[in-house]
């Protein structure tokens, strides 16, 4: 993503611009392409009872390094994601692992009944992977998934994922094959940035991690948004701000304990941030849990506001809304008082 | 349990059918009320389709090699559960459990709770989904095993049965057979009145699949249909189009003018079970 402001060849300055896709990676970042993609590939050679299904989203969910190693177990089925739920189920009930593959909101909003009925409702074995999740598209509410965390929380049966770079989806994608039921998984697909191998740090389902330890604050995060924390986190040194980050990358079921022994830790402030809107996800399923404990720290969420979002660059979005490296630190900062 | 019919001695399927109808009367009866009026429409089909045409182990009711019945509109449960009951898949006995707390036979039809029962129900254009994936899994397991699937006219209104219809025929799902219930009749009136699907041949036709249109509840008519739908060479997905009469078999259900959930008084229970009776051949 270019800067805002750099000249065009004309001499006026060159706007940012919305894009339907566009990567999270900040320039010059470590990334990985295609994660997903080759992790299925991976599976697949020991599994023979993999199978791709896509709803004309293949290239843009990585689900094209599948479909060109195994063409005859890839299923296209057309831009029909309610059908692409149903057959997904139907391929389960028939001792398949389907990898079911669209964009999360119309994973959420438009196929949410039958994946309800047909996959929760039967618990058939269906990993549904999904891209732009959250803020992840500048082309505005079409595309935004800032809700899907929350809607896939409360369907029972579901598990949730929200893996933070290239490192956790490799390890996601074997993870969810050993599980027997169905899961949602937030992806990332392009040119992932690759960040918490540097932590020694590997994906266990249910398993909350503390990637760095801190005395000030305590920040729990999820999916990229572990990536900024850990930034900020950093960039707090420098106003000598002490900060851990607990990272969640499983949303349901919640791990409970490791949550509580970090948030009920004297003396923490308690930030959750996820890209995601403020109502339903990790941070007001972290508040509940708290309450129903009866641990009671200091209490903040980052997170996406309760409104439509804007079209524009993402860079320019997550500023706004308060998701980005510099907005995280600020908040903070201003919450100690610092 | 009786033993297993030889031809000599088998019920013929009027038998059956009338069977299924008694079993649904006895259902509704316990419950009071219920969609008794389409299982009366549609126990000719599911006759036809149970002791004619498909194959399945009533003591295995998961058998690999089975053909798969998906029930799309899973509030004709009563009138599956009493096939399933003629069949010997679920004891005789556990029809007076029928929509009961911890039933196995909820009045909406559930996977997870009936044997020989594969898909839940209840949200209507759910099935012919499963169906596409089924017949897709089926193929790669080079099963010789077929999906039948049942659904209503009312089903004809959602969006996603029409993206199936697309997708069976893209994928030429030969082992894919629907039937259709066409008794115009839904929730909030005539069918056709709610949402004109005719002609629905024609329609059919014209999105590439095998299409049979008989009357449903004529038993050589729809024996022959079955027949037809699974000797047809064609590389397309199959589907009967079924013409049938809510209530049928008893005639003053038959008559009763808002018959898609009917109330049925006590007395008149007896009346029905009494009117099939009589109506026997």
């Amino acid at each position: 993503m270019k800067p805002s402001g750099s000249a065009a060849p004309t001499g006026k300055p060159r706007l940012t611009t919305s894009a339907m896709i566009a990567s999270i990676a900040a320039e010059g970042q470590r990334t990985r392409p295609a994660p997903f993609g080759h992790a299925l590939v991976e599976l697949a050679r020991n599994r023979a009872d993999v199978v791709g299904m896509t709803a004309d989203l293949g290239k843009y969910t990585d689900l094209h390094i599948f479909a060109k190693a195994f063409p005859d177990r890839y299923y296209q089925m057309g831009m029909a994601e309610q059908l692409l739920f149903g057959a997904a189920s139907g391929f389960a009930a028939e001792g398949f692992m389907p990898f079911a593959t669209t964009y999360a909101v119309f994973a959420s909003r438009r196929a949410y009944d039958f994946i309800h009925q047909t996959i929760a409702e039967e618990d058939r074995n269906v990993k549904i992977v999904c891209a732009l999740p959250g803020l992840t598209s500048g082309y505005g509410p079409s595309h935004q998934a800032a809700e899907d965390l929350a809607l896939f929380r409360a369907m029972p049966n579901m598990t949730v994922i929200d893996p933070c770079d290239a490192h956790e989806i490799e390890q996601v994608v074997p993870a969810i094959a050993a599980h027997q039921g169905p899961v949602y998984v937030r992806l990332l697909r392009g040119q992932v940035p690759v960040v918490l191998d540097e932590y020694g740090y590997n994906f266990e389902l249910g398993k909350a991690s503390l990637i760095r330890d801190g005395r000030d604050v305590l920040i729990i995060s999820t999916g990229f948004m572990t990536m900024r924390a850990l930034e900020a986190a950093k960039a707090l040194t420098g106003d000598r701000v002490d900060a851990a980050v607990l990272h969640v990358p499983t949303i349901k079921p919640l791990d409970s304990e490791t949550i509580l022994r970090e948030a009920g830790k004297p003396g923490r402030l308690v930030v959750v941030t996820e890209n995601h809107t403020v109502i339903g996800g990790l941070g007001e399923a972290t508040a509940a849990l708290l309450m129903r404990s009866g641990v009671h720290p200091v209490f903040r969420q980052i997170a996406l506001p309760d409104e439509f979002l804007a079209a524009g660059a993402l860079p320019t979005l997550h500023d706004r809304y308060g998701i980005s490296t510099a907005e995280v630190s600020r908040q903070i900062k201003q919450w100690l008082g610092r | 349990m009786e033993t297993t019919p030889t031809i000599a001695n088998a019920p013929t399927l009027a038998q059956r059918a009338y069977n299924i109808r008694r079993n649904a009367l006895r259902m509704g009866e316990v419950q009071g009320q219920g969609y008794i009026a389409q299982a009366l429409d549609i126990a000719d089909v599911l006759a036809v389709a149970y002791f004619h045409a498909m194959h399945y182990r009533p003591e295995q009711p998961s058998w690999e090699g089975r053909d798969r019945f998906l029930l799309s509109n899973g509030h004709y449960a009563i009138a599956l559960y009493a096939a399933l009951i003629e069949a010997g898949i679920i004891p005789e006995a556990e029809l007076e459990t029928y929509g009961s707390d911890e039933s196995r036979l909820p009045m909406s039809g559930m996977a997870s709770y009936t044997p020989g029962m594969e898909m839940s129900g209840g949200s209507l254009g759910l099935g012919l989904s499963i169906a596409v994936g089924i017949a897709l899994g089926l193929k790669r397991k080079n099963s010789s095993a077929r999906v039948f699937t049942l659904f209503s006219d009312g089903e004809l209104d959602e969006g996603s049965v029409w993206e199936a219809i697309m997708s069976a025929a893209h994928h030429k799902l030969d082992n894919l057979v629907a039937i259709v219930d066409v008794n115009n009749q839904q929730a909030d009136g005539p069918s056709t009145e709610m949402m004109a699907f005719e002609p629905l041949v024609d329609k059919l036709r014209g999105f590439g699949w095998f299409v049979q249109r008989v009357d449903g509840n004529d038993l050589d008519a729809v024996v022959a249909a079955f027949d037809t739908a699974k000797s047809c060479p064609e590389p397309r997905p199959r589907i009967i189009v079924a013409d049938t009469l809510m209530g049928k078999g008893v005639p003053f259900l038959e008559q009763r003018e808002k018959n898609h959930f009917i109330r049925v008084e006590p007395h008149e229970w007896q009346l029905a079970l009494g009117a099939l009776e009589a109506g026997r051949q």
